[in-house]
């Protein structure tokens, strides 16, 4: 039962990580950047339901009852999507943008330095001592079914980040724009030369993956209810981990990477004798993976022509 | 918006592409120098000239991959000068490509669908929602692009991964995928490269067909003397980055300049 009970937990960690993992793969395959700063949206995304959630029950106080209060939840949580969606196209245009072209380092820099004025804008306005986000009307408990315990959150979160997951595959198959993003991964060049506006889709990917983000911010919030300045940082490492274990550039290996390392995860903290390693686990799953395959487990591997 | 003046031939027949002293220099190379260009609507033109001549760097000058360091270019009298490329594929320029360059993880017709993006409208909340007019605009899609998969004979092939098709298939598909952008004029880079005799046939008559069905001006490079002799009417030889012989396809093929700079003396 504990079995099973890890497992549910390490589904649901699993498919936070893959939804951020979606950010950092998407924007790889299409602007071929690594974009550092995307472990940092998460955190904007918590800072916003941390801002929208005191200013909506001020004004709703004179109707506040259990379902008002759900519905101010998921106000919150949709103006940190559109909020986030907004910032990640922002910092594309300003940060990113113009550095089209130039070399992958310069661009990898830039990305680090937009995550530091991030964590700092975020300490100068919020301080640095943690602060507590209880989406409180969110919190539907515990199921217990025989021996079975698990949080109605752990099912939700599962549930949102599969039809996330999903949504996101068919608008990739079965949009026009899904079809650009693919013709654009693969041939920039090619991809213009048919009329496809390549600044326009590295927009859209962007601000599709910095909404991902912060949904999973608030998914982060329901397990553990703290936010800081830095709060980004390691989930945004281990699903940049879970991205490059998929394959990066491909979105259903991020979403399997994902998966995989939170079950992992879970797993890893449920042992007592291993639980203080668990990060370090991981990451060495990393390593001994890209020793073995070094696309990752959906890469394509490039073959150089001779 | 800048004036559009259609330009007219002495026989009265429209001008599509008029090059004017189109030169550019890479460093201290002088890759394409004063070349000019007039294609009438309808035509085939044949643009031909030894390794190196500078052929492809045309098409880049004309698709907008790279700006002209002088010269200006008209498509129908519009000046289309430095534009980017997704701008000139809008306005109405095509291409192919020398090394086939598909979207190799897209299917066949998805291929042709990407190339029909900008001729059905449907804009992103609708898709992202799902609205009826993105399932409309859709199937519009699927049924344009199955239609254009059967004036090239690909349609058996159509849920093939492109990567997956016989090499002359591929070029047909390239040319499909062009068609589909709906050009006023299509650039085709040695469309039979590495094509047998029979492929080559074959591609011939599809030429012959687009140019027939979808009344197309089609700009050629190619290094098959029997496809250029075959089909193109007027030719352009390039040699060093410089025209060298402008003409009537018979007449430059025997001019003894042209056949000096391919065979030697």
């Amino acid at each position: 039962m504990e079995f099973l009970t890890t497992f549910v937990n390490g589904l649901s960690l699993g498919g936070i990580y893959a939804m951020i993992a979606l950010g950092y793969t998407m924007v790889y395959g299409i602007a071929k950047m690594l974009n550092f700063a995307h472990g940092d949206i998460i955190m904007v995304g918590g800072y916003t339901v941390h801002t929208v959630l005191p200013f909506l029950a001020i004004l709703l106080s004179g109707v506040y009852n259990p379902t008002v209060a759900i519905i101010s939840s998921i106000i919150a949580i949709i103006a940190a999507m559109v909020f986030c969606m907004m910032l990640g196209i922002v910092v594309e245009k300003v940060a990113y943008k113009p550095l089209r072209g130039a070399s992958p380092l310069a661009v990898l820099i830039t990305a680090i330095g937009v995550s530091y004025l991030l964590q700092s804008l975020a300490q100068m306005i919020f301080g640095s001592a943690p602060k507590h986000v209880n989406i409180k009307a969110l919190d539907f408990g515990i199921l217990k079914i025989g021996g079975l315990a698990i949080g109605y959150n752990t099912i939700i979160t599962l549930v949102c980040s599969i039809l996330v997951m999903i949504a996101l595959s068919l608008f990739v198959k079965f949009s026009k724009t899904g079809r650009a993003m693919v013709a654009v991964s693969e041939d920039k060049g090619a991809a213009q030369l048919m009329g496809i506006n390549v600044n326009r889709i590295i927009m859209i990917t962007f601000a599709i993956g910095s909404a991902l983000a912060a949904l999973a911010s608030v998914f982060f919030l329901l397990k553990a209810p703290t936010m800081t300045p830095t709060f980004g940082s390691l989930p945004g490492i281990k699903a940049f981990t879970a991205a490059v274990i998929g394959g990066i550039g491909s979105i259903p290996g991020a979403m399997i990477g994902g998966i995989l390392l939170g079950v992992i995860e879970c797993f890893a903290q449920a042992v007592p004798a291993i639980s203080p390693y668990t990060d370090a686990i991981e990451f060495s799953i990393l390593i001994i993976l890209l020793l073995v395959k070094p696309s990752g487990l959906l890469g394509k591997m490039r073959r150089e022509k001779v | 918006m800048a004036e559009i003046k259609k330009i007219y031939a002495e026989d009265g027949r429209e001008i599509v592409l008029k090059a004017d002293h189109l030169c550019i220099q890479f460093g201290g190379l002088k890759a394409v120098d004063n070349v000019n260009l007039e294609i009438k609507k309808g035509e085939l033109y044949g643009l031909i000239g030894p390794n190196g001549a500078g052929k492809t760097t045309v098409f880049n000058l004309l698709t907008g991959v790279y700006k002209p360091t002088l010269g200006r270019f008209y498509l129908c009298g519009e000046d289309l000068t430095g534009k980017a490329p997704a701008e000139m594929n809008k306005k109405g320029i095509a291409r192919t490509f020398q090394n086939i360059r598909l979207f190799n993880n897209l299917t066949v017709i998805e291929n042709v669908m990407v190339g029909l993006a900008n001729q059905i409208p449907c804009n992103l909340v609708q898709s992202v929602l799902r609205l009826p007019r993105h399932r409309k605009s859709e199937k519009e899609y699927y049924e344009r692009a199955l239609e254009l998969l059967k004036v090239f004979k690909l349609d058996e092939y159509k849920d093939y991964l492109a990567a997956n098709l016989p090499y002359g298939k591929q070029r047909k598909l390239e040319i499909a995928r062009a068609m589909a952008t709906n050009p006023k004029l299509l650039l085709l880079d040695e469309p039979a490269a590495g094509m047998n005799p029979n492929e080559t046939q074959e591609l011939m008559d599809v030429i012959s067909f687009i140019r027939k069905e979808f009344d197309i001006t089609i700009l050629l490079i190619e290094h098959d003397m029997r496809l250029v002799g075959g089909i193109c009417e007027k030719l352009t030889v390039l040699n060093f980055g410089t025209e060298l012989a402008v003409g009537e396809t018979s007449e430059v093929l025997n001019n003894p300049e042209v056949i000096k700079a391919y065979i030697g003396e």
